[in-house]
Parts: structure tokens; sequence; C-alpha cells
């Protein structure tokens, strides 16, 4: 798949470092991925491309267990069943893609579909014009989504859609049960993150959204309207001094946890729910208004519409959307009041059986997109050490 | 006459067609963006003014990291240095058969990307690393020893990335030191430390202040050992510029960082190039190629 060349290396270091994969199997895949990336990226680059282009569309999402469930059970049995061949390639955050889309030629121009985190994001890609019209009769498996997660998004873009919600999570507190007992962690809540017997041993995600959110919490204010943004920095600056390491990406997110190099942290549900499969000790915990998320496949514009509607109707299919929640780990925006889900996704981290979302805090698009300027630059100061 | 005036510009035409599409008209765009004004969407706005430059020294906070990023690449040039001479004057002095297959182990981490070398310190600095396993095994620690996500794993990456680009370009300089030289001062009278700090040492500076040169340059660009085996504060100048650019999209600013960076490397190398010339570089990027 055209993966970029630095996202097939770090895919390759993931899995070894999740040990699926042996060191002798780790330098021969390293090999291949080196060649690939030849060709690929070489001379023969755009040969390449263009023998791919026939016939298909680019997708990019957020990489490791997720984009492995993508690829098995929603674009393998797509290009199956249409001919359509799904290029999937990945990115490590929002902000990371949205900068190679904008300075993609025409901005957007060469990317498709896209899975979004955040109404927020959602809303800077309107934004900045690169949302489409969908045709919603062209997707009959949309009426299976839950109302909750559609409506946010037509708010944004006057009623039409340029996006289908495709799965929820949260962005919880990873701890290692080992080191840290389970009524400590749900005593402390998100003052776990600011326990000074952790210092050296704690972590967090680099984003600034997320960190002033649990700042937030940790406050005693409410992350959608912050009253007190001096009590904010003055936080951060605090659980500063006690952070391991901000991570990066999912993969360095499992490999800190999985390697115990931190006990507690920041951290996606779903990539949890991973490493607990794993056989990892790890619990999960949600702490009252936990930074919750909803997630789309969004169609940037440009994109052979055709081709799109097809592969979101596809992808809306219960049978590909369940499929998908198993291997990622990640609820479906499927309505379960409509739609039968099995055991294994009831239990899936942020699952809501009513289908109405009510107790779940998402980032009010309006409210984080206008301060991020201010807030993110602040934010990249204070983790320095300012 | 007139058929050779065109001769060398047809011939150099594909070079300078590179060099003026891949840096300079890139480099234009840079320039121009430093000036421009971005909107809270991450939307660029044309516009003219030295806003995102004065935004760079209104405190100490931007300054700081600059001074960090020439504090560590200085650091890392020394130690470079330090463990470079040694292994190029090894294969300047060795008269074994093997020494091709020697020089050719200095090129060898080039073949492995340089992420993935940058990732393997996890596996040997990390707390369930080689290192820490071993000191634990024959009971040396009882706790594993913190040695990940500090300035001495930024150095070390650092480190493990720029060596081989020190000691080729000592090594060039070593070789073009005639070898009857140090016979005749021996001959004189030198002892062997006499004969190297007297006619090797001297005749290697050139290769050695390239080498130094090469490294620093290197060192001030580079983002990914802070980035993967660094800490919260040990970002440098090109962590600043990769979370502008791509964290908050604000490419003027980043820009403007990244204009000031190449006037303080291009005073740097104009520097170099006007004491002591820049063509060492060349000739030992030429040899580490053949």
């Amino acid at each position: 798949m055209a993966k970029e060349p630095i996202e097939q290396l770090d895919t390759l270091f993931d899995r070894y470092m999740d040990g699926k994969i042996s060191r002798r199997n780790f330098i021969k895949y390293l090999g291949m991925a080196g060649v690939t990336a030849g060709i690929v990226g070489g001379p023969f680059g755009g040969f390449t491309r263009d023998a791919l282009a026939a016939k298909s569309i680019r997708f990019d999402g957020w990489g490791g267990v997720v984009s492995k469930a993508f690829r098995e059970y929603a674009f393998d049995p797509f290009a199956k069943e249409t001919g359509i061949k799904v290029i999937d390639g990945e990115f490590g955050d929002m902000d990371t893609y949205l900068t190679r889309v904008k300075a993609s030629f025409p901005p957007g121009g060469e990317y498709n579909l896209a899975h979004l985190s955040g109404v927020f994001d959602y809303a800077r890609y309107i934004g900045l014009g690169f949302g489409v019209e969908l045709d919603e009769s062209k997707i009959p498996n949309l009426k299976n989504v839950m109302n909750a997660m559609i409506t946010p998004y037509k708010k944004i873009s006057d009623g039409k859609l340029s996006a289908v919600p495709y799965d929820l999570g949260q962005t919880g507190i990873a701890y290692n049960t080992k080191h840290i007992s389970k009524s400590k962690a749900e005593k402390l809540g998100a003052s776990l993150l600011w326990d000074k017997d952790l210092k050296d041993k704690l972590g967090s995600w680099g984003d600034w959204r997320t960190n002033i959110w649990y700042a937030a919490l940790h406050t005693g204010q409410s992350p959608n309207d912050i009253k007190k943004m001096d009590d904010i920095w003055d936080a951060l600056r605090e659980q500063r001094d006690l952070i391991k390491k901000y991570w990066s990406s999912g993969a360095e997110l499992m490999s800190l946890l999985a390697n115990e190099e931190i006990y507690a942290t920041v951290a996606w549900s779903g990539r949890v729910a991973a490493l607990q499969d794993q056989g990892h000790p790890i619990g999960f915990l949600a702490p009252k208004n936990c930074y919750s998320w909803q997630e789309c496949i969004f169609v940037i514009k440009g994109t052979n519409l055709d081709y799109a509607h097809k592969l979101l109707d596809f992808m809306l299919s219960p049978e590909c959307s369940i499929a998908v929640a198993k291997g990622q780990k990640y609820p479906p925006s499927l309505d379960p009041t409509r739609i039968d889900m099995p055991e294994e996704v009831k239990k899936l981290p942020a699952f809501d059986p009513t289908g109405k979302l009510d107790g779940y805090l998402f980032a009010d698009p309006e409210y984080w997109n206008s301060r991020q300027l201010k807030w993110s630059e602040k934010w990249d100061r204070v983790k320095a050490g300012a | 006459m007139e058929q050779k005036s065109w001769k060398p510009w047809a011939l150099l035409a594909p070079s300078l067609s590179a060099v003026f599409f891949l840096l300079v008209v890139p480099v234009c765009f840079i320039i121009v963006y430093s000036f421009w004004l971005r909107a809270p969407t991450g939307a660029d706005i044309p516009a003219f003014q030295f806003g995102n430059y004065a935004k760079f020294f209104e405190d100490f906070f931007y300054p700081s990291i600059l001074l960090r990023t020439i504090r560590v690449s200085l650091e890392t040039v020394a130690l470079c240095l330090i463990m470079g001479y040694i292994p190029a004057y090894f294969f300047y002095r060795t008269e074994t058969r093997y020494k091709p297959a020697l020089l050719i182990l200095i090129m060898l981490p080039f073949w492995i990307s340089f992420i993935i070398r940058t990732l393997s310190w996890i596996n040997i600095l990390g707390e369930t690393g080689l290192i820490n396993h071993v000191l634990m095994k024959i009971g040396i620690l009882n706790e594993p020893l913190s040695l990940l996500y500090n300035e001495a794993a930024v150095l070390m990456g650092l480190i493990q990335y720029l060596l081989p680009f020190m000691i080729l370009n000592i090594y060039v300089s070593l070789e073009g030191i005639d070898k009857s030289l140090l016979e005749a001062a021996r001959n004189l009278g030198c002892t062997e430390w006499q004969a190297f700090k007297e006619v090797t040492l001297p005749l290697s500076l050139p290769g050695v202040s390239a080498g130094c040169l090469l490294v620093f340059v290197l060192t001030s660009g580079t983002y990914l050992p802070p980035m993967i085996l660094g800490g919260p504060g040990n970002d440098m100048i090109a962590n600043l510029i990769f979370k502008r650019v791509i964290g908050t999209l604000d490419w003027p600013f980043g820009s403007a960082i990244s204009v000031l960076l190449l006037a303080l490397l291009g005073v740097i190398v104009f520097t170099y190039n006007r004491y002591l010339g820049i063509n060492q570089i060349f000739k030992s990027l030429q040899s580490g190629g053949e």
C-alpha cells in the first residue's frame, strides 16, 4: 500500500516492539520496506502512482491496529466487491495530516478520504474550504448512524455533510496495575497525572488540547468553559516536572506503557484495549468529564464522489462497521438501538447502549478552534520549560 | 570560440536547474512566507510585515532554544571530534589489507534508515533495554537507570548519526599527508608523539575543521534525535520549526525561524569559507562516495 516510507518504518518498528515479528523477520522486512520506499519514492514513483491511480481512492488514517482493522475488514473486501482499490496512508496526529493536505497541490488535491478525529477537526477542514457536499441518498446505511453523532457535523456545514461519523472513543488515563492500584486511580481521577509519587513515571500526549483538557479537570474547571487559564498553565508547569516523555504517536504510547518506561499517561481507549488484549497489565480510567471524541470519514474536495459514496456506504454496513470496531477497539457510530451489537463491541470502552451519548463530553469546536493559535503556542512554551 | 561558450552551460544546465528549482525556489518561498500572517483557522494571509521576526525576539524563550541548539551542536562537534580522530588516524596508519573493508564499515550505518537507527537506542537505553537488563542481571543494579529521554540520550543519537561524517573528513585530510614527512621528522630526532604533534596534527586541521563544520550544520538542522530520545526540555530549533509548521499550521512563523537558522548557518559557513576554504568538505564527500 502507498504509505509514506517513514510510516512504513514506524509500523514495522511498532510491530517489532509489540513482539509480533521476530528479530530475523524485522531485518528482512526492513530491507523490503527500503526497497518499497525506493520504488514508491524514487524515480519510478510517478509510474507507480499512475498505475495505482486506475480505479482507486486514497484513505488516510491513524495507522497501527486501527489501520490494520480498516484494511482487513473494509478496504480489501470493498476492493473485492467493487474493483475499486483503496490506497491507505497513515498519519500520527491531526495537525500533521492537515499540514500535508494543505501543502498538497492543488491544496487537498492529492488526498481523498481521511479518518478525522473530533468535530473540531471537521470544522477546521470546512473552514479551510476542503469540504464537499455528500449525497445522503447514495449512502443508504447512513440511516443506521446515531443522530447524536450526525447533528454536530450538520450544524457546521449548513445542514449538509462532508463526512460520515464512523466511531467514537475517549482519551482517558492508562495506568500500570502492577504499580498503581485501581482504587488509587479511581480516587485520584485526573489528578493521578499530577501524583508526585509517580515523578518520571508519567507520560502525556504532546497535543495541546488534551493537556489543557486534563489540566481543567485537575483544577476543577469545565473543559469547554475554562475560567481560570492561569491555573491551567500553572498546573501544566507543575505536571511538566513530573513527566518523563510527551509521546507523539499511538505506537510510541503503546511502547512506553508496554516497556514500563511510564506507569500512567493519558491514552486513547482503543490503544489501551489493544494493550490489554496483548496481556499487558494496563488499566483504563475514564474520569468524570473524560475527553470523548467522535471520529468521521471526511471526504476532501476534488475526490471522485461516486467512489466515495460507494466506499462510505460499504463501510457503514453493519457487517463491515462491527468488524472494524472489533479490530480497532473503538465502538462504531451505528445506533445500538437499531442495530444489534455483539457482546465484544458492547464491552469496548466508550460504548453507549442508549445511542444518545448523553453524559459524554466532547470538545466544543468553536470554543477550541478559536483558541488554538494562542493556546497551542503557549502550550509549546510551557512544555519546553517556560 | 562561440561554440565553446555555450557548451559549459549546456553541461551545467541539469545541475543548475536542480539547484534552482530544488533549492533557490523553495528558499524564496520560505522567505516570502516569513512575512505573511496566519489566520486562526490555519489559512495564510499574504502580507509584508516583520511581526514573525519580532515575535522570535520578543522574549527569551525562542532565542534560548536557538542557544540550546548551538550548545548541543558544539557538544556534538567536540564529542565527534574526540571519538572520530582516533579511528581516522588508525585508518591512515594501518597497513592491513582489510583497510577498504574497514572503511566500508564506517559507511555501513548509512545503509540503515536514520529513524530505525535512532529508535534502536530505545532497545539499548530503555528501562527494559539491554544495558539495564545486563546490569540488573549481574546484580550491579536493583532498580533500572533512567537513561532515556534526556540530553545525554539526544547526544548519543546525534553522535551515532554524525560520527561517520567526522571520521571521513579527518581521514581524507590525513590521507593527503605525505608519509615521508613523518619519516623525515623521525630521522631528525622527533619521537612518535612529537612527529604527530608537529607534523600530522597541523596538516590534518583542514579535515578537522571541515568535519566540525559539517557536524555542526547537520546537528543544528536535525530534529529526530531530540524528538525520539529527548525529554520535555530537550527540543532544538528544528523541533520548534517542525511544531510551528506541522503542529500549529503556523507556516509564516515557522518560515521566519527557518530563515533565522539559515542566516546563522550562512554566517558560520561564510566565515569558515573565508578563512579555511569550503573545498575541503567537497574533497571529503567525494572521497566518501568513491
